[in-house]
């Protein structure tokens, strides 16, 4: 058992997501950065998809009941056992009563906690991740506060301490990122300049940041006039209602677009002018405030081979971890 | 008198009053108690706020109202009245 003495800024239940249900409006969920994800429940033995604790910008304080082996991979927070510092990438053991802290958050936005066994919240449509929009899944559907109790799965069996994530194969972060997108399906309703402007322009991610929307500012684009079709609003960036992508960018009223995560809206009214890249949701996952962000265009055989390169790179963590 | 840093635990939005139109939480020179508010952090649609830590005299803002912080960046420094306050 965990005990939650502080719960951090937002801190939640993840696991590999809720697929499947984005239809009915519920979205996938899951941790942001997926492939910290898997790196910190490889590290202690977990399959990769397990339930973990996604941390964002400040960590918790969590009161061990019961020995564990821990491993806490993403962004920059150096855990702390009774305030003595362990690695990042590597499993380590908590000890019965022992108390697991974080140091202040110097690279990237989301750590992954990972617990040998998993935490064992009730799966809801075949997940454990929790959506707090929708009240669902996770620890009573919302991010942990004080006083809360978490079980710890068992049946893993638990890898030891002292597994370590290769320094070629761990996150890097940066203030300064690249984010590879496609272009479409709405830049038709960009002007050649609106469109030169959102691949041209260095934006910045503001606070207002979370696992639903992602939000930068920076430049307005320049849109093509146009009657508005019926059913769309009369704001130049409305089109007629449709599905909005995990990872589409839209751009209400021109300005500030905004680039949807895994626990976004399905579907609305503004313009998407680009979708980023499914491998790069998770530079964007680890984005914090401030980042300066520019948007790359690729093509689909660019998206493809970005996608492999994804997957080799996951493959070569299970080599070194399997 | 020791110099105690106010640090910022989260990354975001400094803001020096609680909302436009109201005065400073505090400002130098001003004497705080360790869990009066020197300033709020916004992130992710909410305001976090930032208590002093110490009881004091206020001798310095690092950090302009509105400007970006960084976790763990230190916004103030707090002159402590004397040891075993912190």
């Amino acid at each position: 058992m965990i005990t939650v003495r502080k719960p951090g800024l937002s801190t939640t239940v993840q696991d590999g997501g809720r697929a499947g249900f984005y239809d009915l409006g519920i979205p996938p969920s899951g941790a942001l950065d997926q492939y910290a994800l898997q790196a910190a429940n490889l590290l202690v033995g977990n399959p990769h998809g397990a339930a973990v604790l996604e941390i964002v910008y400040m960590g918790p304080e969590l009161v061990f009941t019961a020995p564990a082996v821990v491993a806490v991979a993403g962004a920059t927070m150096v855990p702390k056992v009774d305030g003595e510092e362990r690695p990042m990438w590597e499993s380590f053991a908590v000890g019965e009563g022992e108390t697991l802290s974080f140091g202040y958050l110097t690279a990237g936005a989301r750590a992954y906690l990972a617990v040998a066994g998993g935490v064992d919240v009730p799966e809801v449509l075949g997940s454990r991740s929790t959506y707090a929009l929708g009240a669902l899944g996770g620890h009573n559907g919302r991010p942990l506060t004080a006083g809360d109790e978490l079980r710890i799965g068992d049946g893993v069996n638990g890898a030891g301490a002292g597994r370590v994530v290769p320094a070629e194969l761990r996150g890097a972060y940066s203030k300064d990122v690249e984010v590879r997108v496609m272009m479409g399906l709405y830049d038709h309703r960009l002007s050649t300049d609106g469109r030169a402007t959102f691949l041209d322009t260095t934006w910045k991610l503001t606070p207002v940041a979370d696992r639903i929307g992602f939000r930068y500012s920076g430049a307005e684009l320049e849109t093509v006039e146009r009657e508005p079709p019926f059913g769309a609003g009369q704001d130049p960036s409305n089109i007629v209602d449709a599905p909005y992508p995990i990872g589409s960018i839209q751009v209400p009223g021109s300005v500030e677009p905004i680039v949807l995560h895994r626990d976004a809206v399905s579907g609305g009214g503004y313009m998407m002018v680009a979708t980023v890249l499914s491998v790069d949701l998770d530079v964007v996952a680890q984005s914090a405030p401030g980042t300066r962000t520019r948007f790359v265009e690729v093509d689909l055989d660019g998206a493809l081979a970005a996608r492999a390169d994804g997957k080799r790179r996951v493959e070569k963590l299970h080599d070194a971890l399997g | 008198m020791t110099r105690h840093e106010v640090v910022s635990p989260i990354p975001g939005v400094f803001y020096r009053k609680p909302d436009p139109e109201s005065e400073l939480f505090t400002d130098t020179g001003r004497s705080v108690g360790a869990d009066d508010t020197v300033g709020l952090v916004e992130v992710m649609k909410s305001f976090h706020e930032v208590p002093a830590g110490a009881a004091g005299t206020v001798v310095e803002f690092l950090v302009e109202n509105e400007a970006e912080v960084d976790a763990g960046q230190v916004v103030a420094v707090v002159e402590t009245d004397g040891a075993g306050t912190e």
